[in-house]
């Protein structure tokens, strides 16, 4: 799991340190649009900018839906890829809020301990 | 020795976590209920968060508040009833700070050889109330990479 986040954060900075794939990002950001609105608008050549729109999908950047023969980008994470990231970060606050708990109650046996080993009158 | 903690998206409406504690029920029971324990723990050091304040009175019917800043920001409340406090087994709790799309939160205690298998389980209205919790990143988890991920997708989706 934090394997697979690291793998995705990797991918979001590769995808975000091209010009051209930042500039999709910012189309995207005012509307949905086809690969060949893309292609038209960045003067590149259909093939060029699947494989533009390609790296900003696995990045999670972008989801795309063919629709008859148009396939249209529109910016948003990939729902799966997204929950898992979203789980791992919770998982990861419960273990941070549990190791403490553990500190916790170890600390309240250590008192209970004590007391008890204390000699009564 | 640290346990495992795993999180579970259980159904379309369910969150399950779980975790076994070193130490008796009775004691994690305590530590989840007492107002004065429940803030050292609740907020892990790690956070750039503080309790402002921690009121429980963990009892059914009881109710609870917690006060939380981030960053030097206004206190933010946090709060609900407790519908059942079974010592040392069972809590379940309201969490009503979100309106009506606020979870039911059940926490039990399970004992087995001295030490507590903890399983809670949040329980949306909704799959919808579900989602929408999990579109948003955990207030409590701040990480300045994926902060700047998300500011940069804020501002190209705004």
């Amino acid at each position: 799991m934090v394997q697979l986040v690291r793998a995705r954060l990797d991918a979001s900075f590769a995808a975000l340190s091209d010009a051209t794939r930042r500039g999709v990002l910012e189309r995207l950001g005012r509307s949905d649009a086809s690969i060949t609105d893309l292609a038209d608008r960045f003067q590149m050549t259909l093939t060029g900018m699947k494989k533009h729109v390609g790296v900003l999908e696995r990045a999670g950047f972008v989801t795309t839906e063919k629709v008859g023969r148009v396939r249209t980008c529109r910016i948003g994470p990939r729902r799966l890829e997204d929950e898992m990231a979203w789980l791992e970060r919770y998982r990861q606050l419960w273990e941070a809020r549990f190791n403490e708990l553990d500190r916790v109650v170890e600390d309240l046996q250590r008192k209970e301990d004590d007391n008890e080993r204390t000699p009564r009158k | 020795m640290q346990n495992r903690t795993t999180v579970e998206r259980q159904s379309d409406r369910e969150l399950v976590v779980t975790r076994t504690v070193n130490g008796p029920a009775r004691l994690v029971f305590k530590a989840w209920t007492t107002a004065d324990l429940f803030k050292q723990w609740w907020i892990p050091k790690s956070m750039p968060i503080a309790i402002h304040s921690c009121e429980m009175d963990a009892r059914t019917g009881g109710g609870y508040k917690l006060m939380l800043s981030q960053g030097g920001g206004a206190p933010m409340p946090f709060f609900g009833k407790y519908l059942e406090v079974t010592p040392h087994s069972r809590l379940v709790w309201t969490n009503e700070e979100g309106g009506e799309n606020g979870a039911v939160t059940t926490v039990t205690f399970e004992e087995k050889g001295g030490k507590t298998l903890v399983t809670m389980r949040d329980l949306y209205p909704s799959k919808q109330a579900l989602d929408d919790t999990m579109g948003q990143m955990p207030p409590e988890t701040m990480d300045e990479t994926f902060d700047q991920l998300e500011t940069l997708l804020g501002t190209l989706k705004a």
